[in-house]
């Protein structure tokens, strides 16, 4: 990582009113949206849009066609192109043309990402953003900071700083005094301007309609005042059928700001008459700029679904601790991220990718159903094949490749970190490695690992069988989460097997781009534990649970092993989190807890692999309260802690503060535990609390389970 | 449906009334006209954008008033405090008003005064978007335009302020009289 960019993410962090302001707003907008979508079958919904959007993407040419011939018949002019540089020269001949002198835009972010208002004020025409958040910015000199809210990064006062250098006066700080200010600033401009440039949010192809949508008004003035109005808009703006219309807006107000309906929606269809009695001359620039490339692209092609909401940064955990600037250019967080690497190069997105936490916190409101993260994934993926693995990344992969050093290593480093564990924690490390126990103690590599106690325990022979993939934390840190789970099983009736020769799962090789490494710890995992004769396999960390059920026949097809799918696909139907096997054990009747234990309050953390890839968040709650807990929900419970695998080892600036939110919300619940179903969540939290000298208990529920077995 | 419309327009913040008759209308007119200093005079005009409401009724009281007029252009619209203008349907599951503005005039008074009011046939509520878009259409409108509560903005510190670039009240007044679709 580059060396601006962490001194940029530190800025962000350190940056209080950005982080308060972002933080505020992300809570209230869980529970704004919520309300804005009752009584809607949002599921339903958003699959309208991704429908009516992906139709279109698989034939843009088509549907781009359709559209001109459509609107051109009304009278507008319309014109296609690839190339950002061709339509800033469109524009501009047009301008010169009819004499312009000065233009008022609406927001439009395709006029964003090709820098057009830099090439207009180079040719002497002056430019006036007229969207209030989008003026702030421009007259600040910044860039927008958030699709929806451009300036939500600045403050009151910055503003009022702003405004009072453009009027040339002292300005308070009353907001509604600072929205009049912009009101009585830009009417003359709207009034003078010779041109009105706007984007649009639908294109529709059988009406040539474009439709704006927006809340100030400006669009509205936009298209009316001046005569010449230019609409820039993006070709994966595009629809095929009027009726699609209905279903973006009644998903982009309540995504975007949780309105039910912006105050303005315009839906434009050719030139109207202007004021004088003359009809208005309109012209749509269908811009590419590598869009139709996206669309041919399997992986991408879904990110022309995108209606440019913004909800996936108001939901995402890293988005509202560092804001929108980090991400360096016009299109922020992890969408921003999948836009910048291919509407500028991928290489542009080579730091921000690694902003992504994988928590999938924007896959469940996207109203687009874009799978942010997985798209992530692949830009990783892309970079580490253009530019091959960091040569550290590099050494530990080809020790996690080959099992037995890694597993000595793993041995070694329990009498190695002596030194400095204390108890159970390793609490400080030297030198550059301190970063890591940053307000987190790491685990101590526990005496035993899980895999030299097993023989040890004695188990009746049974008919069921289950196979346990342990994955390396259970394994090598907390062997007790493995021994409780053999020990619920075997209460049921079922037989644990352990192979010795799993090995990593492959999800930290897998999460950092380098998929051959994951493609290898697949196959070596698929071999192993197939060759068991078993009902399940079970795991006790979602994690691997998810790499076993889901992530494996990707890898291997993403890496052209196709061979090998057919195995990993009978590998993950037998595949089963702990908590959903246990709940269907105790559902049958073969499982069964203490009676009338009254164990107290407990809050449960939902980690992001369980609640949103697994979908599993009800049962180990359900288990904990028949065991006798009583169940206290903490605040945002299934927002991530931060761990993210080796991201808290890259961003363990990032990581922390995330951690501290997820402790206080645990704190405020006022219970004396906390359970939680992955040992990665386990390592995090609990570290967290050691490192604050916190008493607050932090188990993995399998754990708090077994412990309430009936006898 | 119409209470429902009504608490969703209230909900974004319109102001909502019910009349009888086009003459009720027009005195409420009259009234909040005066209410608010309409006058002849630059910042206090009144612009109203003709539609088919004025047919057949008593206007004198309206032709008299000093400061509105029915002649609508950019400059008497930039300075007018009230525009008066007809929707044609209202939407009741989110609150909005929608008419067909390819009339320049009726998105001046609409766009550039500092309070809208909008007479509606109470006939012509529709419960939704789907059940709207089959009485309207882009073949035959050119600039289907939805206003729904005034204009407004969260873009400073994401506090939500009302009147950015268009009106700071939307006064609806809904006329039973005037019954039945048109369109
Ligand atoms: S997966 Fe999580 S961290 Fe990544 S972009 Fe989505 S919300 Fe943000
Ligand atoms: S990716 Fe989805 S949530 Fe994000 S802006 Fe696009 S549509 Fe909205």
């Amino acid at each position: 990582m580059k060396s601006e960019f962490k001194a940029s993410i530190n800025k962000a962090l350190n940056d209080a009113n950005l982080t308060g302001a972002l933080g505020k707003f992300s809570e209230a907008y869980k529970v704004n949206r919520a309300k804005a979508y009752e009584g809607i079958d949002f599921e339903a919904l958003r699959s309208r849009v991704a429908e009516a959007k992906s139709s279109a993407a698989c034939h843009l040419d088509e549907v781009a066609d359709t559209f001109k011939k459509n609107a051109e018949a009304l009278g507008a002019k319309v014109y296609r192109t690839k190339d950002p540089q061709e339509v800033k020269e469109y524009i501009l001949k047009l301008a010169k043309e009819n004499g312009v002198k000065s233009v008022v835009k609406s927001k439009s972010m395709a006029t964003e990402e090709i820098h057009l208002n830099k090439t207009l004020l180079e040719n002497g025409i002056s430019v006036a953003e007229t969207d209030l958040g989008e003026w702030i910015i421009q007259l600040a000199g910044q860039t927008p900071s958030h699709m929806v809210m451009p300036a939500i990064h600045m403050t009151k006062e910055e503003v009022s700083d702003i405004f009072s250098k453009e009027v040339d006066e002292r300005l308070s700080t009353d907001i509604p005094r600072l929205v009049k200010v912009a009101r009585n600033e830009l009417r003359p401009k709207f009034l003078a301007a010779d041109m009105g440039i706007s984007g649009a949010n639908i294109a529709v192809a059988e009406t040539g309609s474009i439709v704006l949508v927006t809340n100030e008004g400006n669009a509205r003035l936009v298209t009316t005042l001046p005569r010449i109005h230019v609409a820039l808009i993006g070709v994966e703006k595009l629809v095929e059928k009027f009726e699609s219309v209905v279903p973006i807006l009644d998903a982009l107000p309540r995504s975007a700001t949780a309105q039910l309906l912006t105050s303005y929606v315009s839906i434009i269809s050719g030139p109207n008459p202007n004021d004088d009695g003359t009809l208005k001359e309109m012209h749509i620039i269908l811009m590419d700029n590598r869009r139709t490339e996206m669309a041919q692209d399997p992986k991408f092609k879904q990110a022309l679904q995108c209606i440019r909401c913004g909800s996936c940064l108001n939901v995402c955990p890293i988005f509202r601790l560092v804001g929108g600037h980090v991400f360096g250019s016009i299109y922020t967080g992890g969408i921003g991220t999948i836009l910048t690497a291919w509407f500028d190069e991928l290489k542009k997105s080579e730091d921000i990718q690694g902003l992504c936490i994988q928590c999938g916190n924007c896959t469940q409101v996207c109203p687009g159903k874009l799978d942010i993260p997985e798209m992530i994934m692949e830009i990783r993926r892309r970079l580490v094949l253009e530019k091959g693995q960091p040569l550290v990344q590099k050494a530990i992969f080809s020790v996690v490749n080959n099992r037995k050093l890694f597993h000595g290593m793993l041995r070694a480093a329990s009498i190695a970190g002596k030194p400095f564990t204390s108890g159970k924690f390793i609490r400080h490390l030297p030198l550059f490695l301190s970063d890591l126990t940053d307000g987190r103690s790491l685990p101590a590599i526990a005496d035993r690992p899980f895999r030299d106690i097993f023989p040890e325990i004695r188990q009746p022979k049974q008919k069921e069988k289950a196979v346990f993939y342990a994955g390396c934390l259970i394994d090598f840190a907390y062997p007790e989460m493995g021994v409780a789970l053999v020990k619920l099983l075997n209460k049921a009736g079922i037989e644990v097997v352990f192979p010795q020769e799993q090995t990593c799962c492959g999800a930290p090789a897998l999460y950092n781009g380098a998929y051959e490494v994951a493609a290898r710890n697949a196959v070596d995992n698929i071999k192993v534990l197939l060759k068991e004769e078993a009902k399940y396999v079970v795991s006790a960390c979602p994690t691997c649970t998810v790499a076993l059920a889901h992530e494996f026949a990707k890898t291997l097809d993403s890496v052209g092993e196709t061979g090998w799918i057919g195995k990993a696909k009978e590998l993950a139907a037998k595949t089963v989190d702990l908590a959903t096997l246990v709940k269907r054990l105790v559902d049958e009747g073969r499982l069964s807890f203490k009676e009338g234990a009254v164990l107290g309050k407990i809050t449960y953390h939902d980690s992001c692999h369980l609640k949103r890839s697994l979908n599993v968040f009800e049962e180990p709650r359900e288990l904990l309260q028949k065991a006798g807990y009583q169940m206290e929900e903490m605040f945002e419970c299934d927002m991530c802690c931060g761990m993210g695998g080796s991201y808290s080892m890259k961003l363990p600036e990032i990581s922390a503060p995330i951690l501290q939110r997820k402790l206080h919300n645990i704190k405020e619940t006022g219970a004396p535990m906390v359970a939680m179903d992955c040992p990665g969540c386990v390592l995090q939290i609990r570290g967290g609390f050691d490192q604050e000298g916190s008493a607050v208990r932090v188990k993995h529920t399998a754990e708090l389970l077994a412990e309430q077995l009936k006898d | 449906m119409y209470e429902q419309f009504k608490t969703r327009a209230v909900g974004v913040g319109a102001e909502v009334h019910r009349v009888a008759t086009k003459q009720d209308g027009i005195d409420f007119i009259l009234g909040f006209l005066k209410k608010e200093g309409i006058d002849d005079l630059p910042g206090s005009y009144a612009v109203w954008a003709k539609g088919t409401f004025l047919e057949g009724t008593q206007r004198g009281g309206l032709d008299a008033f000093a400061g509105l007029s029915f002649d609508v252009t950019r400059e008497r619209a930039s300075r007018a405090k009230i525009g008066i203008s007809e929707m044609t349907f209202a939407v009741a599951d989110t609150g909005s008003l929608v008419q067909d503005q390819g009339a320049v005039d009726q998105r001046l008074v609409s766009a550039l005064t500092e309070i809208h009011i909008a007479l509606v046939p109470s006939a012509n509520i529709v419960p939704d978007k789907l059940s709207l878009f089959t009485r309207i259409s882009p073949k035959t409108s050119r600039y289907i335009a939805f206003i729904t509560g005034p204009s407004r903005t969260a873009d400073i510190e994401r506090v939500l302020t009302i009147g950015v670039h268009g009106p700071e009240r939307l006064v609806i007044i809904f006329v039973d009289e005037l019954g039945g679709a048109k369109q």
